[in-house]
């Protein structure tokens, strides 16, 4: 999130889309109510109608997988109606640059594409530059190749009509949520969008996203109270575990994973680091040596010497441009690439994409650690459904792990805030802290490499890793302290530093993540905090928790004012300038209004200053385009003629594990839609919550949710037990009939779409069903490998 | 620092009665504070945040003899303003729970059955496989002949279950060991 839970509060208009957050984030509804309350008008986008439709002001369906259409639709109509911010889109974005004149856009592609490769040479995705490099605006947005300009051609397509035959949504419904959310474009307007993963669960999920942020920056919605981009992220950790980077192509605080055309520490840090010739621009990541060093020094300590490239050569590369993202993982497993394997805390077997491929993955290893709190799909795979255990040969050590109330620690929600927990009780029989295992188990590797040497144990022998309190014991505080970062020499040498401005480059800090920088200072441990008070007036409670970065509570800021460094929106500041410095929110650097000598601009981890409308970083282009799911109803996309995501990576069908990666597109065999949904009561593969009486008693077993058009299509009735089949699996399950769902009308022909929720695993309980993943398809944005869960090919039938 | 009941009101500035109209549900003046002293007169208090989203809410956890007893929402944290989900509310569920894991278990090649095992032996033999499939897969050199110093026949997901030291001490230990392959929920 851009901003958090409370500001919702401050929100003029609440655009939920991608997302169920009554149902899936109900404590989110605590702040959008207050909204309501205030006069906020709820819209609600969902292909079904949710808890969430029920409390909105405006409902408009749209079927699965044409949210760009739906969103493209609404450029548009701000760009005909001249709805957008034109101030905010001249001075804080980069509307007003003018483009390479060989950018083209042609029936679906951009310049530069290369089918072959099925990617694009990014090089014309550029702006023009002056003879001082400096990006040519013009502030009036009229040149034809300023962004603004292009935006406009690119969107002409996208008119009502079109949209509404791609999408199935009624006509009035849509222009209902154009005009609402366009209204937010009016000074001292904020609208906010909360989104999940209905919007990034399909082969164009980052440009879902980006078609909103655009939006979001015509309307003037970023930085303010009330506005911003807001992922509702599902995991209590999931903000925490991403910001530390278990992840391939990223090392904590997102820097980049190092790769194999980079042999030196002096070239990575070149490759990685954004330079600018624009004098008004911050281009924050210009830092990115002080911060890369100093989590070399917090890796390797003071093994990680200057002469050494501090360590850098012991860290893993990639091979430039490859892929090691989950969807490969288990590709590659199938094929027998690993002998070993760690689940911890995770049930792979159930959550992701293509289960059959997944579970049968996992007997070609010859080991697999599951860590987890209750048994699970995953530990036990090879005897589950359809498994001879007798030929299975993997290996399985399934090792208990505590829960969050038996260890002491800190985690980070989908606000940012880093909010520390206590230990309640002792962990339940002999099950332990996850922290412990790993401990253990690097002390006794690195014991191991010591005694007996191995392949290249360089990089383990110089771990530094001295996390113990007086009693030798584990301590988490320490491990908060080193990801905070030290002085590693000097007079403060010892000290933890106060944030990531006093973070060096030449050895003299270390830090573990810099973003978190300030977490825990030499004034405490900041995530513990628990002032409730709010003196900003916006909800902020900056003396509440911690939040990275900096306990910014709103990014991007210092775009909430005007050239003064007034708040555009006098009701609901943020900061402000008082004539000799910022108030309010910690702002996007410390710099004087824009109207003022020495100022910079307010986006500073662009190195234009800016934000982007014009986006040139992701794959598939620089402004989003409407690509069908890989599975999907219609034959035709009726705005260019690429059907799917020209960028994604398509999985082989050659070779081992052949066929288990079909696709079915207007296949009569699979005429529905589906998409994977989740419930209040339970959570992700459910397995904290299938093991729980409580809740397992509110939601017992697993439903297909159909209309009642489709029921009767079918002959199935409300109650009936029903086998859904897609090209990879099937689950038998129980049909629940509603009139929530409704067949839409796509391009003159009647598309059905069905959900069914994806909690459930045969370990447990007894008759609850399978998970939903046996059905879905091994495939992923072309950005981000998340797997296309939300849009889908299926039948259904009444079982016997 | 742990949190006692005193030092929890005193740092927290929640008063006894706010605490007993959460437990209670309702506010009659003579009933509150009676009812408060039932359930956790002799308890100690904590706060954690809820393991299941990420709206990130507090919650209060009553312990007594070293067990939990209670856990409730916490009416001093901004966000739940002690509110809290079916799934929240039933933390208590999660943690008192007869159908945890509490030994480690192994099955053997071939296995129709887990055996109980202990930690020892375990992580004992935990770090030998991954220390002979560390040896046997290193590659200093790609295809290209760059250099590349990792260990491709190991895998890692997860997890965004953990928390944050944990995440960053796991990522440490994965990437020490030189995996390529680290990946968790984030991505799915």
């Amino acid at each position: 999130m851009t901003n958090h839970w409370v500001d919702l509060r401050n929100s003029d208009v609440i655009l939920i889309m991608g997302s169920n957050a009554a149902e899936n984030h109900p404590i989110s509804f605590k702040w959008v109510s207050k909204a309501m309350d205030r006069g906020a008008t709820l819209i609600n986008v969902d292909p079904r109608f949710t808890k969430t439709s029920s409390k909105a002001d405006i409902y408009a369906r749209l079927r699965s997988g044409s949210d760009i259409p739906f969103l493209g639709g609404m450029i548009k109509y701000i760009l005909d109606n001249k709805l957008y911010n034109e101030f905010y889109v001249a001075n804080y974005t980069n509307g007003a640059f003018l483009v390479n004149k060989d950018f083209k856009f042609t029936d679906g592609l951009f310049s530069g594409y290369d089918p072959e490769k099925r990617k694009y040479d990014k090089s014309t995705w550029s702006y023009q530059v002056d003879e001082n490099g400096v990006p040519i605006r013009d502030k009036s947005l009229s040149d034809p190749n300023s962004v603004i300009q292009l935006l406009k051609k690119h969107y002409a397509r996208y008119d009502i009509d079109t949209v509404c035959k791609i999408t199935g949504t009624d006509k009035q419904d849509l222009l209902n949520v154009y005009k609402a959310y366009t209204t937010t474009g009016a000074k001292g307007k904020s609208g906010t969008i909360m989104y999940a993963m209905g919007w990034t669960q399909h082969t164009v999920g980052t440009q879902n996203i980006r078609t909103m942020a655009m939006i979001q920056l015509l309307l003037g919605n970023i930085g303010i109270a009330g506005g911003g981009v807001n992922a509702l992220r599902g995991e209590s950790n999931v903000q925490g575990s991403t910001d530390h980077c278990l992840l391939f192509h990223i090392i904590p605080g997102y820097l980049k994973t190092p790769n194999a055309t980079l042999p030196t520490l002096a070239e990575y840090n070149k490759a990685y680091t954004p330079t600018t010739k624009d004098p008004l621009s911050a281009n924050w990541w210009g830092n990115y040596a002080k911060y890369s060093v100093s989590l070399l020094k917090a890796f390797y300590g003071d093994n990680a010497t200057k002469e050494n490239d501090f360590g850098y050569g012991w860290l893993p590369r990639l091979d430039a441009g490859a892929n090691y993202s989950w969807l490969t993982i288990f590709d590659e497993m199938s094929k027998g690439k690993f002998e070993g394997f760690f689940s911890w805390g995770q049930n792979p077997a159930c959550s992701g994409a293509n289960s059959n491929k997944t579970r049968n993955a996992l007997g070609k290893l010859k080991w697999l650690v599951n860590v987890n709190i209750f048994d699970n799909e995953t530990g036990s795979f090879w005897k589950g459904p359809g498994m001879k255990p007798e030929e299975i040969g993997t290996e399985v050590f399934m090792l208990p792990c505590c829960v969050s109330v038996e260890k002491e620690g800190s985690i980070t929600n989908s606000g940012r805030w880093g909010q520390w927990r206590y230990k309640a009780q002792e962990p339940m029989g002999e099950s332990r802290p996850d922290g412990e295992m790993i401990d253990d188990l690097f002390k006794r590797l690195k014991a191991m490499y010591k005694s007996e040497g191995g392949a290249f144990p360089d990089p383990i022998l110089n771990l530094s890793w001295d996390f113990y309190d007086e009693k030798g014991h584990l301590s988490t505080h320490k491990i908060a302290q080193e990801i905070n970062g030290r002085y590693m020499s000097g007079p403060d040498k010892g000290k933890l530093v106060a944030n990531f401005t006093k973070l060096a480059d030449d050895g003299s800090t270390c830090s573990g993540n810099w973003l978190y920088s300030g977490s825990y200072t030499e004034d405490g441990n900041m995530m513990a905090r628990r002032n409730n008070e709010d003196k900003s007036g916006i909800g902020l409670h900056s003396g509440w928790s911690w939040c990275w970065p900096v306990n910014r509570r709103i990014i991007y800021n210092r775009a909430s004012v005007d050239l003064d460094g007034m708040p555009l929106d006098k009701e609901h500041p943020v900061v402000k300038w008082n004539g000799a410095k910022w108030e309010g929110d910690v702002p996007d650097g410390g710099w004087k209004p824009m109207s003022q000598e020495g100022t910079r601009l307010p986006f500073i981890m662009k190195p234009e200053g800016v934000a982007r409308i014009f986006g040139p970083g992701l794959a598939e282009g620089p402004f989003p385009e409407h690509y069908e799911p890989l599975e999907c109803p219609v034959e035709k996309n009726l705005l260019n003629s690429q059907r799917i995501n020209p960028t994604i990576k398509l999985f082989s069908e050659k070779g081992e594990g052949a066929g288990k990666d079909v696709y079915m597109t207007c296949d009569p065999k699979y005429p529905f839609i589906c998409s994977t949904y989740r419930v209040t009561e339970h959570w992700q593969t459910g397995l904290m919550t299938r093991w729980n009486k409580q809740l397992i008693e509110l939601q017992p077993q697993n439903i297909v949710e159909l209309s009642k058009e489709l029921a009767k299509l079918k002959g199935i009735n409300n109650g009936d037990k029903v086998i859904i089949k897609s090209a990879r699996g099937q689950i038998e399950t129980v049909a629940m009939v509603t009139s929530r769902f409704k067949p839409f009308k796509i391009n003159g022909q009647t598309v059905h779409q069905v959900g069914t929720t994806w909690h459930y695993g045969w370990c447990t309980p007894e008759d609850g069903g399978d998970s939903a993943n046996l059905l879905t398809p091994t495939v992923g944005d072309a950005n981000t490998m998340i797997p296309e869960s939300k849009a889908f090919m299926v039948n259904i039938e009444r079982k016997g | 620092m742990e949190l006692t009941r005193r030092t929890f009101l005193q740092v927290s500035g929640a008063t006894v009665a706010g605490l007993a109209i959460s437990s209670v549900g309702f506010g009659l003046n003579g009933t509150r504070a009676y009812a408060a002293e039932l359930r956790t007169s002799k308890a100690k208090v904590t706060t954690t945040i809820c393991p299941y989203c990420a709206v990130g809410c507090s919650i209060l956890v009553h312990s007594a003899g070293g067990k939990i007893i209670n856990t409730e929402g916490d009416p001093d944290a901004p966000i739940n303003r002690g509110s809290l989900c079916s799934k929240g509310a039933s933390l208590y569920h999660l943690a008192i729970n007869d159908d945890r894991l509490t030994k480690p278990l192994y099955r053997a090649p071939n296995a129709k059955e887990w055996k109980e095992v202990t930690w020892d032996w375990a992580l004992d033999e935990i770090a030998k496989r991954v220390k002979e499939s560390r040896d046997r897969t290193f590659a200093v050199k790609n295809a290209l002949g760059q250099v590349v110093n990792r260990t491709e026949g190991i895998a890692s997901v997860g997890s965004a279950a953990m928390d944050n030291e944990e995440c960053y001490i796991y990522q440490k230990f994965l990437r020490g060991l030189g995996l390529a392959y680290i990946e968790h929920q984030a991505r799915i």
